[in-house]
């Protein structure tokens, strides 16, 4: 049996056979990229390839100078005997998986990934492979998403009584991707004015710049001084929570959105008054019925809690087994 | 059923208490008799007895997801709770809509039933029962399976509300509520009812509380001769209801306890008719015995000469609450320790009055509060002598003025995810201190760290594991903690020795090196 097509080395997923990495988190000298987030993204390598949606967020993640060679999703390119393809992966916006071929196997390096519509990304590709690698942040069984539409419209009908209340509504959420997913699925009409974090401005400015439309948001550095936010919707990164950052809020009704919110426990440790479920990461059915699709015999995860998918997929007669990576590391909170 | 599925999830979600109370009383107010009288019965923190164990409700959820046994099980372990593990493994169902029954619909016919039908017939009504709920009303339905609902709010909160819903007095709802009662609809228009009807002779009073006192009594409490001081007794507190021939026995938790305390329901019957006493109940040989000791009277059925002998105990009685039938709560507690002095002049044990502890001024009273440790109790109690005996907590009026807790520094040896709240991180930590070259665990603890902090020692946690056995990690032996604990007993069941009595983290001692932490020999000079 010759070497796996993708091994984790030190410097992260590698293919020898292309002389490439998938998402390193060392220097190297050609790397793919399969999304902007930072647990994904690190800096330092020389060339970059990465699908052309997500240009202007890598740009801005990789610093300005940094070379990447913009991909369409389904593009193929050559590196030595192998060929690659990136294809949307429904994380965020320019998510792709990593199609990789040696003309004898194909594997696909998912990256991060959800099957749920979001209208901020193109929709995940169902690619079939012989060795799938996946996420499982997300993977036991109790974690299943509701609509992401159903959640939005609860954190509208929310903000309309913290509104008629004169209580600003502060939802934190991570501030690539599900900030902007947020914007896009809240129903219109909105109760207020929408202001954004710093932290959260100018990545929103980037989906714009790509395309997405969004609603109209005003940041919060740029309001005025007696701006009274009593009827505004905030949106902020996590880290601003319980900061001074949120004194200019008088009696502000506090929400997360997370993945994570869907455990009570977990709702009521964080101390926000309310707990969103949304999550740009795969739930436990999407989880199965993905891999099932691939077609995939041998499935190999990343991220978070893998021993009990492995075990099941095991059961399930597949091969699967956990890969070792930093992956997941210093991500937000799903 | 939905309407008290979406109660709870408000209580669930509400911040403060004005916003529970407000959101019982509308519940209250527009409940039937029958629902509110269950309603009442559960959010007071009554139980049904459990009518299906949770190694059964694993292998019916497994079969009705189709997943393996142990991933139902590693699920449960993750979230926490059983009932939310259903809620959450199940996909919502289509049979869901509009089931329009009430609670006490649910209780009665879904769910007290379920005791006299055989095994499959059981399993095949739980199943279709989750099926016909949503994800709120499954995990309401599955909490009171395991019979064991814990909504958040205190009986104090429950009486407020139903005070606002009724119109009537908190005190006396509070009242109506006390002693046995079961959840019926004519109890529940009972709690509503205008005329005082005869109430239950068994009933005791609300007991009133005590609130810490964290602050210089010198500075927040004014003039000392204001205050009456007395011991602090770790033991049981009660109320000893003598009403004519029949006595009574309650403790705090509303339970009947006579059974346990045969030598107390003996002694009563020295008492004068209609007379209501509070105390506490100790082990007693000589003087106050640790509460260890106590605990061995409680729960059993029977109290054996054995182990009446083993353990004598008594009632250290402090307060009168009812004499001749007259409720004599509102009157001053100066008042009323007169009167509780005169009756108890010449009481033989098991029944004694609760000495008074005198000074004459707060310095003095400090300086007894500080031999507390050494006489068995846990500080001092600070009432006004002009306090009558309320209900609940109210601030100001009753205070304890606890001693300091012990201390040790040790170290953190094993971690294990936290249950429910705190799944997703290793929050459940084992402590150790040196025993010669080896470090021998001395306690477990779970509480006393920030968020920040919890975050934080979990990614070190995270980074350090040694070795894993299922969910526990063993961990470098490098962090240290300082523990406080209220007391510490000789134990064979500990492989140090001794257990320590609510060990809890006192802080993080990133100051300290693991060469710092206690040793054993140190800690066991503490053993009394
Ligand atoms: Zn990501
Ligand atoms: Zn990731």
């Amino acid at each position: 049996m010759h070497a796996p097509l993708i091994q984790p080395t030190e410097d992260g997923l590698y293919c020898a056979a292309g002389d490439f990495h998938i998402d390193p988190w060392r220097p190297v000298e050609r790397a793919i990229i399969t999304h902007a987030h930072a647990d994904h993204a690190r800096s330092g390598s020389a060339l970059y390839w990465a699908a052309k949606p997500g240009l202007g967020l890598l740009q801005r993640r990789l610093g300005k100078n940094t070379a990447i060679h913009g991909v369409d999703y389904g593009e193929t390119l050559q590196f030595g005997p192998v060929t690659v393809s990136l294809h949307p992966a429904g994380h965020i916006l320019g998510s792709a998986q990593i199609r990789v071929t040696d003309g004898h196997e194909v594997w696909v390096a998912s990256g991060d990934y959800k099957r749920d519509t979001d209208p901020t990304c193109a929709p995940f590709e169902v690619i079939p492979c012989d060795t799938f690698i996946t996420e499982a942040t997300f993977a036991l069984p109790a974690y299943r998403w509701p609509s992401a539409a159903a959640v939005a419209a609860d954190i509208q009908q929310w903000w309309q009584a913290n509104a008629s209340e004169g209580r600003t509504t502060v939802v934190f959420s991570y501030a690539l991707g599900k900030a902007q997913r947020l914007l896009a699925e809240l129903p219109t009409p909105h109760p207020g004015p929408i202001f954004l974090h710093g932290a959260v401005a100018p990545l929103t400015d980037d989906y714009r710049a790509a395309g997405i439309q969004l609603p109209v948001t005003q940041t919060i550095g740029e309001a005025a001084d007696n701006e009274d936010f009593s009827t505004s919707l905030v949106i902020a990164p996590p880290s601003a929570a319980g900061s001074t950052w949120m004194r200019r809020f008088r009696k502000p009704a506090t929400g997360f959105a997370s993945g994570w919110m869907r455990i009570r426990g977990n709702r009521r440790r964080r101390g926000y008054d309310r707990g969103f479920v949304i999550s740009d990461h795969v739930d436990w059915p999407g989880l199965l019925q993905t891999i099932e699709e691939t077609g995939a015999k041998r499935v190999l995860t990343t991220h978070g809690r893998a021993d009990e998918l492995v075990r099941y997929l095991n059961e399930m007669g597949l091969n699967a087994a956990p890969l070792n990576t930093l992956y997941g590391e210093d991500e937000e909170n799903g | 059923m939905h309407a008290f599925a979406e109660l709870f999830q408000t209580l669930d979600r509400a911040r403060g208490t004005n916003a529970k109370v407000s959101a019982m009383a509308a519940y209250f107010s527009q409940a039937s008799a029958a629902d509110g009288a269950w309603a009442v019965y559960f959010l007071s923190g009554r139980r049904i007895k459990r009518l299906i164990g949770p190694t059964r409700l694993r292998e019916w959820l497994a079969e009705a997801t189709g997943l393996p046994d142990w991933l139902v099980t590693e699920t449960h372990e993750h979230v926490g709770d059983l009932a939310e593990t259903i809620a959450l493994m199940l996909p919502e169902g289509v049979e869901q809509a509009d089931d329009q029954r009430g609670l006490a619909e649910w209780v009665e016919a879904e769910i007290l039933s379920l005791r006299d039908c055989e095994e499959a017939e059981c399993q095949s009504r739980v199943t279709s029962a989750w099926a016909a709920l949503d994800e709120a009303g499954r995990f309401l339905y599955s909490k009171l399976l395991t019979g064991a609902l814990r909504v958040g709010v205190s009986q104090t909160l429950v009486e407020r509300a139903l005070a606002q819903a009724s119109g009537h007095p908190q005190a006396v709802i509070a009242h109506r509520m006390m002693g046995q009662w079961t959840p019926t609809a004519a109890f529940y228009s009972g709690l509503f009812s205008e005329r005082e009807e005869h109430e239950d002779a068994s009933r005791p009073y609300p007991f009133f509380l005590a609130n810490p006192l964290e602050a210089d009594p010198a500075e927040l409490l004014g003039d000392i001769h204001d205050w009456q001081a007395e011991w602090k007794w770790d033991g049981i507190r009660a109320q000893l209801v003598r009403r004519g021939d029949a006595i009574y026995l309650w403790s705090r938790g509303e339970g009947l306890i006579g059974e346990s305390f045969p030598e107390i329901i003996e002694a009563a019957e020295t008492l004068p008719a209609d007379t209501v006493v509070d105390g506490e109940i100790l082990a007693w040989q000589d003087d106050v015995l640790p509460f260890a000791q106590l605990q061995r009277r409680l729960g059993r059925q029977r109290v054996g000469k054995k182990l009446r002998a083993e353990v004598p105990v008594r009632l250290l009685i402090y307060d009168l609450l009812e004499q001749g039938g007259e409720d004599l709560r509102a009157r001053p507690l100066g008042g009323r320790r007169q009167t509780l002095e005169a009756i108890m002049a010449g009481m033989p044990p098991p029944l004694m009055l609760s000495p008074l502890v005198m000074a004459a001024d707060w310095q003095a009273l400090a300086a007894l509060r500080a031999e507390s440790r050494a006489r068995g109790v846990e500080g001092l109690m600070l009432k006004r002598r002009d306090s009558a005996y309320g209900t609940g907590r109210p601030r100001g009026i009753w205070w304890k003025w606890k001693i300091e807790p012990l201390t040790l520094d040790a170290i953190l040896l094993y971690a294990q995810p936290g249950h429910g709240r705190r799944a997703n991180l290793y929050t459940d930590y084992s402590f150790a201190v040196h025993d010669g070259e080896q470090l021998v665990p001395i306690a477990k603890a779970y509480s006393g760290l920030n968020d920040a902090e919890i975050r934080r020692l979990d990614r070190w946690i995270r980074q350090n594991t040694r070795e894993r056995f299922g969910p526990v990690r063993s961990v470098e032996p490098q962090q240290v903690f300082e523990l406080a604990f209220e007391g510490i007993a000789a134990s064979s069941r500990h492989k140090s020795g001794v257990a320590l009595r609510f060990p809890r983290i006192k802080r993080w001692r990133e100051d300290l090196g693991p060469g710092d932490a206690d040793t054993l020999q140190q800690i066991k000079a503490l053993l009394p």
